[in-house]
């Protein structure tokens, strides 16, 4: 304790300074937590793998040749051929990037979207709260699955659409979330102090605000990526999502529906990358929950 | 409580409206012509005139969606299905008990395994039973619900044939989809339970309790338990949306005669009037349970009831 209110007197004169150790602080008590590394360190590992496919696999995901069909597991074919004699673990390396950038895209929509509309009810309170908490209220009513559903029911599938549905879909979870942080913020002296000097409305929304209410967002954006994922993947499974040849998870997995009395690796394995993924992309968001919060510190 | 619940029950008008205006809209302006593509290209336009006729669909937007509203309160009609000119409500009335079905044996399985996973993990934390029940929670989540019902066919059906891979009338057909659609369920409940507990358990009247001599396990089910299960509730009632929405899905695997498959079938042909009753009977089923979620709390917690005189 003694030590933290040393670092803390000793950077407070320096503004940026201060931001930046809060962060390290939060890397070091990450770093602590083994479970989290693991779920950073496969996900890493699969960014770099997802990026350099074309490198690493070339014949690419839609290298078709019927005479080698079905192939278990071998030397040649690690996680054996579909259907179409294409390479299940070529497939899945370039699907990662598929998988992963709908997830990515997709969160970033609802974190961006629901972030402003939850600052937006939870600053002005009153009649605008009132608003778009309601509406949101609405969009609540929905199972978000069945939300996106809709929505790529309406504008089509695709992989544009999909991030969108499954972007839109999660957005009331978000406004939530930065709303009540927001709330709590606003009441703080630091806000009073940056009105009392003058600056605008956007000023503190952008520079006091958001900053400050980043904690719960990165967490469940962090898990929110693995919803996204999941949801596209189910998307795809009802052939609502991407079609075919694309090499997305859940449209391999729905590829292999057909076979899977006969051919279980098109079946096995790409809901194995799924999994993992979702997996540590669940391991990194519990340990980031752990690290940011302020009661677990020391 | 009474006053409170007739509130709760006239706030859901408004949010069934807007879900009603969302549903309508998108799929009011979803592109494509309803008529041309439900009867094909080759249908003269006398035929389409009159499909338009039938199903409204000349009327401008706001008469459209003033209609919609109006039969549906007046009469229960949701309009006509595009495809076999059969009554929406009764298409999707017909096949909701099963959907509900489903996700209740959903919630029954999640709750069966998870409170009880739950509650010895917290009383034996960091053994390894909880590490292991732990492991296990953390790859339920994980688990895409729609890959597991195919692995479980693959193993329970094909392999072992223990399970049939389809249908959902006698027990034996159910087993499987409740597993798979529970499991994800399970693993929340186990984790939310666990934490739950484990915050409780600290507490000073838990430790009062133990000093007056009160045995061990009416310390963990009464005095803690009670408390504990207010957040559990809470997750319970939202899982249950969750859950109507994974039926979607699990139904689709297992061949179920669903609200969920029928939408997934009416949305590839383009039979809008089905996707939006479906949406509608799964968002007022959902708006009900959290509402009676509202009401458990005030059971469960006198603090809340307090509030409600």
């Amino acid at each position: 304790m003694a030590k933290n209110v040393a670092t803390a007197s000793a950077s407070a004169p320096v503004v940026a300074d201060k931001k930046r150790n809060q962060w390290k602080e939060v890397w070091r008590r990450l770093k602590q937590n083994k479970m989290a590394m693991l779920g950073l360190g496969i996900l890493v590992f699969m960014v770099i793998i997802a990026l350099s496919a074309d490198l690493l696999f070339p014949k690419g995901f839609d290298d078709q040749m019927i005479s080698r069909r079905f192939q278990l597991p071998n030397s040649e074919y690690w996680f054996g051929t579909d259907n179409l004699g294409r390479g299940i673990l070529d497939r899945m390396v370039h699907g990662a990037r598929v998988s992963l950038s709908i997830g990515l895209f997709a969160v970033t929509i609802s974190i961006v979207f629901g972030g402003l509309l939850g600052a937006m009810a939870g600053f002005y309170g009153g009649k605008v709260d009132n608003i778009i908490m309601r509406s949101l209220d609405v969009l609540l009513a929905i199972p978000s699955i069945l939300l996106a559903i809709s929505i790529v029911s309406a504008l089509g599938g695709g992989l544009f659409n999909v991030m969108l549905a499954v972007g839109i879909s999660s957005i009331p979870g978000y406004a939530r979330i930065v709303r009540a942080s927001v709330i709590t913020l606003k009441g703080q002296e630091f806000i009073e102090a940056a009105r009392a000097i003058g600056a605008s409305d956007k000023r503190i929304i952008l520079r006091h605000i958001i900053p400050n209410a980043l904690a719960p967002i990165i967490v469940q954006g962090t898990l929110g990526v693995a919803g996204a994922i999941l949801s596209a993947a189910g998307l795809s499974f009802i052939g609502l999502g991407l079609a075919p040849p694309n090499p997305e998870w859940g449209a391999m997995l729905s590829g292999g529906r057909q076979f899977i009395r006969d051919h279980w690796p098109m079946t096995l394995f790409p809901g194995l990358a799924i999994m993992i993924t979702i997996f540590a992309l669940n391991l990194l968001g519990d340990g980031l929950r752990d690290a940011l919060d302020p009661k677990l510190r020391n | 409580m009474l006053r409170y619940i007739a509130r709760r029950l006239l706030l859901l008008i408004p949010v069934i409206l807007g879900v009603a205006l969302i549903t309508f809209t998108m799929l009011y302006f979803s592109p494509g012509d309803p008529a041309q593509m439900t009867l094909g290209e080759q249908a003269g336009a006398e035929q389409l005139e009159q499909f338009r006729e039938l199903h409204g669909l000349n009327d401008g937007f706001f008469v459209r969606f003033f209609n919609y509203v109006k039969n549906a309160v007046l009469h229960q009609d949701l309009g006509l299905s595009y495809r076999n000119r059969q009554s929406v409500f009764a298409e999707v009335a017909l096949r909701f008990p099963t959907t509900l079905k489903l996700a209740g044996l959903g919630v029954l399985v999640a709750v069966a395994m998870g409170i009880p996973i739950g509650i010895i993990s917290a009383t034996k934390q960091y053994s390894l039973f909880d590490s292991i029940s732990m492991i296990f929670a953390l790859v339920g989540v994980s688990m895409p619900n729609f890959w597991q019902g195919m692995l479980m066919i693959i193993f329970f059906s094909v392999y072992l044939g223990w399970f049939p891979p389809s249908g959902f009338t006698n027990f034996n057909q159910m087993v499987l989809p409740s597993l798979t659609i529970g499991t994800s369920t399970a693993a929340i409940i186990t984790r939310m339970t666990r934490s739950s507990m484990l915050e409780v358990i600290r507490q000073d009247y838990i430790r009062t309790a133990r000093a007056k001599g009160q045995k061990e396990s009416k310390v963990i089910t009464k005095h803690a338990l009670g408390n504990a299960m207010i957040p559990i509730v809470t997750v319970i009632g939202l899982q249950f949306g969750y859950l109507l929405g994974g039926a979607v899905l699990t139904e689709s695997i297992f061949a179920i005669p669903g609200v969920g498959r029928l939408m997934v079938d009416a949305i590839k042909m383009k039979d809008f009037p089905i996707v939006q009753g479906g949406v509608l009977f799964i968002a007022v089923t959902f708006s009900l349970v959290n509402l009676i979620v509202d009401i458990l709390y005030a059971f469960l917690d006198p603090r809340v009831r307090s509030q409600y005189r």
